[in-house]
């Protein structure tokens, strides 16, 4: 048994009590602890990616109890893709954090982050439904304190809306897992996948009920409209660098998706059949409408750039309902590059923010300080985020186009026009805020240069350009991936699960 | 005593959707309590009800398992109700400081103008 396989749950959930108990009291010690902790957890996923490439997906038996019964971790292709992108982007998240000073703006803010990053790993690893459900909690437990971090009066009212909504979502994700047990008495999901495929005709209604109920709370944490309310209020509120990192939040409701619906409801179960892509389909494609109308209409700059994540998770969700070989290397793509983007425009808007100490986009202010700087990156991760080459979205894109050949009517015009009215309310947003400020006469307020924040800023960038540059073969890398999704079989095996008299 | 169950499921579950909508957070959060409530019981029946058995076997005896109930949804449960217990207390905080920060209890943040 490969015990690496754990690392990326035990380092944190380690690391974080420690700062809590040990450091509370002192900064320096938290950030270097909390910095040497998300750097050794992406080394580990780094490590976990390349072994996840060269052999089949591999368990790891917690307490070694064995599958059904006990609760397992499973290594395959997509769980080490996102981790890597998780601790990439938590490291670039936490650099930004400290050199902006925000982790001092509040108590347990790298504790905080620990556990989050725990919450995630978990998620991406676990190999049992219920588990899922402990992590999703792990991890948002985590996010209701960093979402709040930094207090004042409109973050807190944003926080009771997230954490009341989530709290529901978790009730309704426990009614979906009971259902779920109780037409197939496991929830082990490779015993799941057994029990699903050859489930008697009777029990098709309960197994879909319970199907719908986890697609339900998934979409939740996925922003599929029409549950996508709790989204642009807490990123708009929540601290910059904690709405960059919550960008891999929504992306957990996509993986869950991917995972769940691929392995054990793929669109050949009889008992299902294609009915999940069938509702995603059209719930995707009005959450990009609404994303890139938000865009458009948004007053302020976080608020913008939460409905663009909202449109690219409509995106992602139009690739991901087709539950095929291409469309799901498509969707894996376009899920790493909207990651990135995201989390690099909630950076540079808390950059603007700073600076400009105003984010409505309806008035000039004055121009501010490393004005130009920031100005090219708003315009670069703009560029990426719409889908315009030569950056990682536009092939994004072109790989989800691809992929929905046979969809001409409908998705093809949805993401067409739907970029071009992102464009344009990318485009308004830039100039009024970089433009305009040059008529007003007044020299921009000085400010320091903050070499780690655009560090940060500018690491989330190039990822975004290598990602371009290789997409041939990491574009090779997750066709394989999608292959070992779409064949369930090698998961299965990698449980041993006992034979059935 | 499906029927009793189902229907106490129902109110509970009724009462805290009914709860979360209305405009106090005080309200939202009972609310929220009877709902974990509600699906906690939920869980619980989706071992099927027994009365009078066991959910742990007795050691060297021969095990029948028609004899015993099933132990996984008690499991679940437990773990559940942990869970919900945590979260409450942290919306409980949550709200408080949200109550000192605005001055109203009113969910928006502020009261509704007449």
């Amino acid at each position: 048994m490969n015990h690496w396989i754990i690392a990326p749950v035990i380092l944190p959930a380690l690391l974080a009590p420690l700062i809590v108990l040990g450091m509370r009291n002192d900064l320096v010690l938290q950030r270097v602890f909390g910095l040497a902790g998300t750097l050794a957890l992406l080394l580990i996923s780094g490590g976990l990616l390349y072994t996840a490439s060269v052999n089949p997906p591999e368990v790891y038996f917690l307490g070694n109890w064995p599958a059904p019964f006990g609760i397992v971790l499973v290594l395959d292709r997509l769980a080490a893709i996102m981790l890597t992108l998780t601790a990439f982007l938590a490291l670039m998240v936490q650099l930004y954090a400290i050199g902006t000073g925000w982790d001092g703006r509040g108590k347990h803010f790298h504790a905080l982050f620990q556990f989050q990053l725990m919450g995630l790993c978990g998620a991406f690893l676990t190999g049992d439904a219920f588990n899922l459900f402990v992590f999703f909690e792990v991890l948002l437990i985590a996010s209701y304190g960093l979402m709040i971090h930094g207090g004042g009066r409109d973050r807190l009212r944003a926080g009771v809306q997230y954490v009341a909504y989530n709290l529901l979502g978790s009730t309704l994700f426990l009614f979906g897992l009971a259902t779920l047990y109780s037409v197939t008495g496991t929830l082990n999901m490779a015993d799941l996948a057994v029990k699903v495929a050859s489930l008697p005709e009777g029990d098709a209604a309960l197994i879909r009920v319970a199907g719908v109920l986890l697609l339900l709370v998934f979409a939740i944490k996925g922003a599929l409209v029409p549950l996508h309310f709790w989204l642009p209020a807490t990123y708009a509120n929540a601290p910059g660098p904690v709405a960059a990192l919550f960008a891999v939040m929504t992306k957990v409701g996509a993986y869950a998706t991917l995972r769940l619906y691929s392995l054990v409801f793929p669109p050949d179960t009889p008992a299902t059949g294609a009915l999940f892509g069938d509702l995603l389909l059209p719930a995707a494609l009005v959450t990009l409408a609404v994303g890139a109308l938000g865009v458009l209409g948004a007053v302020t700059l976080p608020r913008l750039v939460a409905f663009a994540a909202i449109a690219s998770m409509g995106t992602l969700f139009i690739a991901l309902s087709g539950f095929t070989a291409e469309s799901t290397a498509a969707t894996l793509y376009y899920l790493i590059h909207s990651t990135l983007a995201t989390g690099a425009l909630f950076l540079i808007a808390d950059l603007v923010q700073a600076r400009r100490g105003d984010s409505s986009l309806r008035h000039a202010c004055p121009p501010i300080a490393q004005q130009g700087l920031i100005a090219a990156l708003f315009f670069a991760t703009a560029i990426a985020l719409a889908g315009m080459p030569p950056l990682s979205g536009f092939l994004g894109k072109l790989l989800i186009l691809d992929a929905t050949r046979d969809n001409l009517t409908t998705v093809w015009p949805t993401i067409l026009v739907t970029s071009l009215v992102i464009i344009i309310g990318f485009s308004r947003a830039g100039s009024q805020l970089f433009w305009k400020s040059h008529a007003s006469p007044a020299d921009p307020a000085p400010r320091a240069a903050e070499p780690l924040a655009f560090t940060a800023v500018f690491a989330l960038l190039a990822a975004l350009v290598a990602l371009t540059l290789l997409a041939g073969p990491v574009t090779a890398y997750l066709q394989a991936t999608a292959a070992e999704l779409m064949d369930g079989a090698a998961y299965v095996a990698a449980n041993r699960l006992p034979e059935l008299p | 005593m499906e029927l009793t169950l189902a229907i106490a499921i129902g109110i509970l579950f009724g009462s805290g959707v009914w709860l979360i909508l209305r405009p106090r957070t005080f309200q939202v959060i009972v609310g929220l309590c009877l709902m974990s409530y509600g699906v906690n019981l939920f869980i619980f029946s989706m071992g099927r009800l027994r009365m009078g058995a066991a959910p742990i076997l007795t050691k060297g005896a021969e095990i029948d398992p028609s004899r015993y109930s099933d132990p996984v949804p008690q499991a679940l449960v437990l773990t559940a109700i942990v869970i919900s217990f945590a979260t409450t207390a942290l919306f409980l905080v949550v709200l408080l400081a949200s109550r000192g920060f605005t001055g109203t209890d009113h969910v928006d943040g502020k009261e509704r103008e007449q």
